[in-house]
């Protein structure tokens, strides 16, 4: 009897759409393109409010209209997404042990969402939001 | 007790006769409460004695009978036919070579496996009048999740990473050298982190995290895997930035 | 087989993604209403400005765009790779480029405020 193993192949370009896992996956991932491009927007006003008022009332009024609303949605619902994903994974990056037991994971990652939460609402007091 | 027909669409795989592997569909009556694995051991008595699968003990302990069932790593003694409607569609575990039908082949797992050094490594083997090595409750607890793994592979089957670079030494073994490194009695990170931190280890790990998802044992593989980066990382820290640390 | 140097690349990822994690949504939420056309008085350049010219203020900004930078130059290298572009090599060197351009742009600009 001969050993003669089949080897099948993953499609390197379609692997992701064979279970729902992978889709969730590559959704996280792909945060990553948004999160980019809106770094890139931020290098581009650190520039603009260095060269002066003029310039950065400029960048405030290139800023807004429709595309850039689109924009700001899509690296919105990326920021957010990443932060959950980010925030649910910490309870697995860096558990706690006290004594015996291990801290509940849940209250890990709920302390991270807190921590998010109180300098979020402190960003938007002291930006004048509300 | 209440029957209910069954069909299953099997993988098979002949490597005397096949280049190639193709689907055969089976009706087989199965009771209500049956698993995967059951329906399997009536074709083979009752329909088809050439049907090919590994199985040992039917109580999701040995570890051998995991394959894909619906394109989902599962053990076929741990997958009630009840939570399955509809044509059940059975293949080998993904990212394996198939043998033969259902069963794959499993040496590239074992040598990795055996790379890692699973076992507890000490400098000096203690006599035995000295004593037992003793191990505090809480000292236990910092491994007893990772020392659940049962080598069933399905975490193999179901890391994307595995499949796309298989060289990577993977969740459940990269998973025992954490288990091993978090052991108060082992002596052996030094030597396991040469395999652990390199390229082909845990470097290669993106955090899928299909591999937790899927552990029948509860094992969280892809936790013990972040842990280790963060080791890793710090090692490289201490190796290479502060003084006196270069090995 | 030699121990990796791939923490220099993730240590900064694993840091600029929690940055990234804690910082870009309400960051992008005070873009989204300047886009809106309620630009929120932290965003006019009297405040913005008397902020970055903060040693703190500098600090802050420079951290906060060169660490997501990072992450999502590493980020975006492994997304590549899962999508099946190969020349990593070639990918991870321009990204990283990118990045390290980009964060020294930013001191730049930071340092003329």
């Amino acid at each position: 009897m001969s050993r003669r193993p089949l080897v099948r192949e993953v499609p390197p370009t379609t692997w992701f759409f064979r279970h729902p896992r992978y889709m969730r996956y590559m959704a996280r991932e792909v945060t990553s393109l948004f999160i980019g491009a809106y770094c890139l927007l931020l290098v581009v006003a650190m520039q603009r409010l260095s060269a002066g008022p003029v310039a950065w009332q400029g960048f405030l009024d290139a800023l807004r209209g429709p595309g850039a609303i689109i924009f700001h949605l899509l690296a919105m619902a990326a920021a957010f997404y990443h932060a959950g994903t980010w925030f649910n994974a910490t309870q697995k990056a860096m558990p706690l042990q006290i004594g015996e037991e291990f801290v509940n994971g849940s209250y890990i990652s709920g302390a991270h969402y807190l921590v998010w939460a109180v300098l979020s609402v402190a960003v938007l007091f002291f930006a004048g939001v509300f | 007790m209440k029957e209910r027909l069954v069909q299953l669409e099997v993988l098979r795989y002949n490597p005397d006769t096949d280049t190639e592997a193709h689907f055969q569909r089976y009706e087989v009556m199965c009771q209500e409460e049956w698993v995967v694995l059951d329906a399997l051991n009536k074709i083979k008595a009752d329909i088809d004695p050439t049907l090919n699968y590994r199985w040992s003990c039917h109580m999701a302990v040995c570890g051998s009978c995991g394959m894909m069932i619906n394109g989902e790593p599962k053990l076929s003694c741990h997958a009630f036919l009840r939570s399955y409607e509809g044509v059940i569609r059975v293949e080998p575990l993904a990212h394996f070579p198939v043998e033969r039908d259902l069963v794959t082949a499993p040496d590239d797992f074992m040598e990795k496996l055996k790379r890692v050094k699973p076992y507890v490594i000490t400098k000096q083997k203690k006599p035995i009048e000295e004593g037992e090595y003793k191990q505090t409750p809480a000292q236990l607890m910092k491994f007893r999740q990772y020392s659940m793994c049962i080598n069933c592979m399905l975490c193999y089957a179901a890391c994307p990473e595995y499949g796309l670079t298989p060289h990577f030494v993977g969740p459940a073994a990269l998973t025992l050298a954490h288990r091993y490194n978090l052991d108060s009695r082992d002596e052996g990170r030094k030597e396991r982190m040469e395999v652990v931190a390199t390229k082909e280890g845990v470097w290669e790990c993106t955090f899928v995290g299909a591999c937790s998802e899927v552990c029948p044992a509860h094992v969280d593989p892809a936790s013990a895997l972040q842990q280790l980066k963060i080791v890793g990382s710090i090692d490289w820290i201490v190796e290479h930035l502060l003084p006196g640390g270069k090995p | 087989m030699a121990k990796s140097n791939k923490p220099v690349v993730w240590f900064p990822f694993a840091a600029g993604g929690t940055v990234i994690a804690f910082c870009m949504p309400v960051i992008v939420v005070l873009g989204f209403l300047a886009a809106l056309g309620h630009v929120p008085p932290g965003l006019s350049y009297e405040n913005l400005h008397a902020f970055a010219a903060h040693g703190l203020g500098k600090l802050v900004l420079l951290g906060v765009i060169a660490l997501s930078l990072w992450s999502s130059a590493h980020r975006v290298r492994c997304t590549c790779y899962d999508f099946g572009l190969r020349a990593d090599t070639l990918i991870a060197t321009v990204l990283y480029i990118a990045a390290i351009v980009g964060s020294m742009a930013t001191a730049l600009f930071l340092f003329r405020i």
